[in-house]
């Protein structure tokens, strides 16, 4: 087809400078001195004070772990449900995948009532022993990595099922036929070719590990992570250290997701046949199936447990819960307020239209880069597409840091306004955190699309506009409805940025869900935290739709 | 007049040429059918009169009206795509309603709307299916449908890329005879795109054999296999053996290999192609013989060559002999099955009621 015209390809991507480039280089330039003149000050203290590289040091290394136990969960979960057949095979496949929506803080909290200090394990091993202490406090990097294994085990359990479904029946049975036996084809022949997989879901897990924010702010304690370290000096009123800290961890960020991607390329493997996949072993033996089928059943509830506890506190009234093992009163008070009290109501609002308006932006943003990116192929492409991908990157942290500076100062003329302490700001940062979500979705799409398609509707005489109205639309249907959904849920459980850029007139639910953790209102907390569950679980359904065509 | 033409059109894709200097002239309600290997450039040209692609230089004529600068949906010519690119979210109906909508419709045409899909889907001998989704018909419907939609806004030129290629061989020959008779009831000007000869010379009126963006020869199938102009177009369509052979008169030249009885050099008789046109006796050329032009011989015939069968076709009544003739050099020899087995010495001479042999230069 022809190429899309310059001008709006221009335009649009002015506007996605504006809102992910531009406040990235501000900060990095701010943190330099900028306007009060050139400095390297801050980035000497930084490199001066122990607790900096510790805290650069803890992030790099609980990544790491984080990917570590995340496959040892992942991998073999995704084996047992991709290779082999017992009964519940199928629902229980799905329902082990549904956390890879949720967002963060519901994983936190989550665990929290399950196995805090507080929570009902240790209440029951409390009351068993009959201690007078709770028997451990969960804090520190143990819980940290608790927490990550707990959430991001999915990203390795979906990659290496997708993977394995790829895979080339012919090639096992090639192996086979080379008398390999099952150890060796998995060694030399199965792991080998998912070592894409797995090196995607790796970079996904580091990366989201070293962004991550709701665990190290609720269990790390004196345990600073970069993320924590950065909310901290903000606090602190060091705002110019914030800003040095912000960049070190982009920086980071930007380091490991170079160096992944250098090293996916070298191993990328493919034959570029593609033939059937793999049937499942069919588990002759009545009590190996048993045993398949009970382990899948445990794994299962143990990875869901977490969520099911958040459903039991949600009925727990507040401060009714003190010394017992399990909670004495349940009822569904906490439920009625949501609506009957506004002030419980308010968050919920305020999280939903942020929401809604973010997903609808970014949606627009993000197709429009998408479709003019794919009708170029010059440089504009790889601007447009960088710009989509850049927020997936970074961390929520950093362009929270990053929004609230550029966004602080009041200069039209360079591209600044005092959003801060507006109800703008949020809902803006939402659209940039969403971005990601819902271009790379459009880009998928737009990708899978048959050019063939349009160029059929062109030679019927439909324009520009009727190609895109009538025929590229409804096919990307889906695809943007998954991205939409994922986008959605990212911006209705938002911690991260909103923690450093609410007012009390956008207070979103993660933010109510911690203030209600603070006032020890254990109940209203999971109140919350089961709705963005429920959520999340219908967007992870979208998602599941999108993928299936 | 021609009623479509290309004139000198030329087109490289970074850097690499793959159209140079193509021009074609089809009339009115011709059918014209681009032949060629793939890599040939021919689907870049129908995706050039199509208006997927610009040229670098060169025009496209309608009539005498330059429609080069206009973008697809402004062309009216209606295209058939290989893999048809049916709509998959829209019904048959509504694929075949899909360009009669739009282009300011006024209510009139609206109303005529069912109508013409009706027609359209009639023609293609599928009434009844407008309200069938597209992935429930088979593929030999879908390429119908493929071709009521790009009939029904009756465009001026209509556009068909290797149209049979997505359907297996059974179903190709009788969808073959179906487009054709659907092509000509429509009475529209057609040029399409195949690789196959037996497609090109059933569907063509005339037939355009393309080489690395050259044409080489527009003709009817008759003068293609008759009459090639170039050694390429000699070997490509249809079946022909190609061997050495030095110029002496008009009409003759020597075939350097060793004769059957004949004392010296065997003697053939032949035709000069256009190319060969101007050259002198004693030059060296290349000499390009059609299995149906030669056969086996018994001894005493002056013009016989000396071979040995290394291979045969069986085709029923008769059978293609591929014959060795020492040092190097093989013909293909049609012949009626079961005269020679493989092993066989035979004796190889041309037949005169086949094409006659004929000349080329040697390194073309």
């Amino acid at each position: 087809m022809r190429r899309a015209p310059l001008l709006p390809a221009l335009g649009l991507a002015a506007l996605l400078a504006w809102l992910v480039g531009y406040p990235l280089l501000l900060t990095l330039l701010e943190a330099l001195g900028g306007s009060k003149g050139w400095t390297l000050h801050w980035f000497g203290e930084f490199v001066h004070r122990p607790d900096e590289w510790l805290a650069l040091w803890r992030s790099l290394w609980i990544s790491a772990a984080s990917v570590a136990l995340a496959a040892l969960v992942g991998i073999p979960l995704a084996f047992l449900f991709e290779r082999t057949e017992f009964p519940g095979r199928r629902v229980l496949g799905a329902i082990v995948a549904l956390p890879v929506a949720l967002p963060p803080l519901v994983g936190v909290i989550a665990v929290l009532f399950l196995y805090g200090e507080s929570g009902f394990v240790s209440r029951a091993v409390q009351a068993l022993l009959r201690l007078e202490d709770p028997p451990w406090r969960l804090t520190g990097p143990i819980a940290i990595l608790l927490v990550h294994a707990y959430s991001m085990y999915v990203y390795f359990y979906l990659f290496t099922r997708a993977g394995l479904a790829r895979l080339d029946a012919a090639l096992l049975e090639a192996a086979a036929s080379l008398g390999a036996g099952r150890w060796r084809a998995l060694f030399r022949v199965t792991l080998p070719l998912l070592r894409p997989a797995l090196a995607g879901a790796a970079l996904l897990t580091f990366m989201t590990a070293l962004a991550s924010f709701s665990a190290p702010y609720l269990f790390g304690g004196g345990f600073r992570v970069m993320t924590t370290q950065i909310i901290a000096s903000k606090l602190n009123g060091e705002v110019a250290l914030a800003q040095v800290e912000t960049v070190m961890l982009a920086g980071l960020a930007l380091l490991a997701l170079g160096a992944m991607r250098r090293a996916d390329r070298m191993v990328s493997v493919g034959t570029g046949v593609r033939g059937i996949a793999p049937a499942r072993r069919q588990l002759r033996s009545p009590l190996a199936r048993g045993a398949a089928g009970l382990f899948g059943w445990l794994l299962a509830a143990l990875l869901l447990l977490p969520h099911a506890v958040l459903l039991l506190v949600s009925l727990v009234p507040a401060f009714t819960w003190t010394s017992e093992a399990f909670p004495p009163v349940l009822n569904l008070g906490n439920w009625k307020s949501l609506v009957t009290a506004s002030e419980h109501m308010r968050p919920l609002v305020n999280s939903l239209w942020m929401g809604i308006v973010a997903t609808a932006l970014a949606l627009a943003i993000g197709f429009a880069a998408a479709r003019l990116a794919s009708l170029r192929s010059d440089r504009m492409r790889g601007v447009l597409e960088g710009m989509i991908a850049i927020p997936w990157a970074v961390p929520g942290t950093v362009f929270a840091i990053a929004l609230a500076a550029t966004f602080s100062v009041n200069q039209p003329w360079l591209g600044r306004f005092v959003l801060i302490g507006t109800p703008v700001l949020l809902p803006l940062a939402y659209v940039v955190r969403d971005l990601p979500l819902t271009g790379r979705a459009a880009l998928a799409g737009l990708r899978q699309l048959d050019p063939a398609l349009e160029e059929a509707a062109a030679s019927l005489g439909a324009g520009r506009w009727r190609r895109l109205t009538r025929v590229v639309l409804p096919l990307l249907r889906p695809a943007l409805a998954a991205g939409a959904g994922l986008a959605f849920i990212t911006a209705l459980g938002d911690f991260i940025v909103s923690i450093v850029l609410y007012t009390f007139d956008t207070r979103p639910i993660s933010i109510e869900i911690l203030s209600n953790l603070r006032l020890q209102d254990l109940g209203m907390a999971a109140v919350y935290g089961v709705l963005l569950m429920l959520a999340s679980a219908a967007a992870f359904l979208l998602w599941g739709q999108g993928e299936a065509r | 007049m021609p009623f479509l033409t290309l004139d000198r059109l030329d087109k490289s894709f970074n850097g690499n040429p793959v159209l140079r200097g193509l021009s074609l002239a089809v009339e009115k309600g011709e059918i014209v059918a681009l032949l060629g290997p793939s890599g040939s450039g021919k689907t870049t040209a129908l995706r050039m009169i199509a208006g997927f692609e610009t040229p670098d230089r060169g025009r496209i004529l309608i009539e005498d009206a330059d429609v080069t600068p206009l973008p697809p949906e402004r062309r009216r010519f209606g295209m058939v795509f290989q893999h048809y690119a049916l709509f998959p979210h829209l019904t048959v109906g509504e694929n075949v309603a899909f360009g009669l909508a739009g282009r300011s419709a006024s209510r009139q045409e609206t109303a005529r709307r069912p109508q013409r899909v009706a027609e359209a889907l009639a023609l293609v001998d599928l009434p009844g299916f407008a309200d069938r989704r597209v992935g429930e018909i088979s593929g030999g419907q879908q390429q119908r449908v493929a071709l009521a939609r790009a009939l029904a806004p009756e465009p001026r030129v209509l556009l068909l890329d290797e149209p049979l290629s997505n359907l297996d061989p059974a179903l190709r020959e009788r969808t073959r005879r179906e487009l054709k008779s659907a092509i000509q009831r429509v009475g529209i000007t057609t040029v399409l795109v195949t690789h196959e000869q037996e497609e090109a010379f059933h569907l063509g009126d005339r037939v355009a054999v393309l080489q690395d963006g050259v044409l080489h020869q527009v003709g009817s199938p008759e003068d293609l296999y008759e009459r090639p102009a170039t050694r390429f177009v000699a070997t490509f369509v249809g079946r022909a053996s190609s061997l050495p052979c030095v110029l002496e008169g008009d009409g003759a030249v020597w075939v350097p290999y060793p004769p059957g009885d004949a004392a010296g050099p065997v003697r053939w008789s032949a035709v000069r192609a256009p190319e060969a046109e101007g050259m002198g006796p004693g030059e060296e050329a290349a000499l390009v013989v059609r299995p149906e032009s030669l056969a086996f011989v018994a001894a005493g015939n002056p013009q016989a060559l000396a071979g040995r069968v290394i291979e045969r076709r069986y085709a029923g009544p008769v059978t293609y002999y591929q014959v060795a003739l020492a040092p190097g050099g093989e013909v293909e020899v049609l012949a009626p099955s079961g005269v020679a087995a493989v092993g066989d010495s035979v004796r190889v001479a041309p037949e005169p009621r086949g094409p006659a042999p004929r000349i080329f230069r040697r390194n073309r």
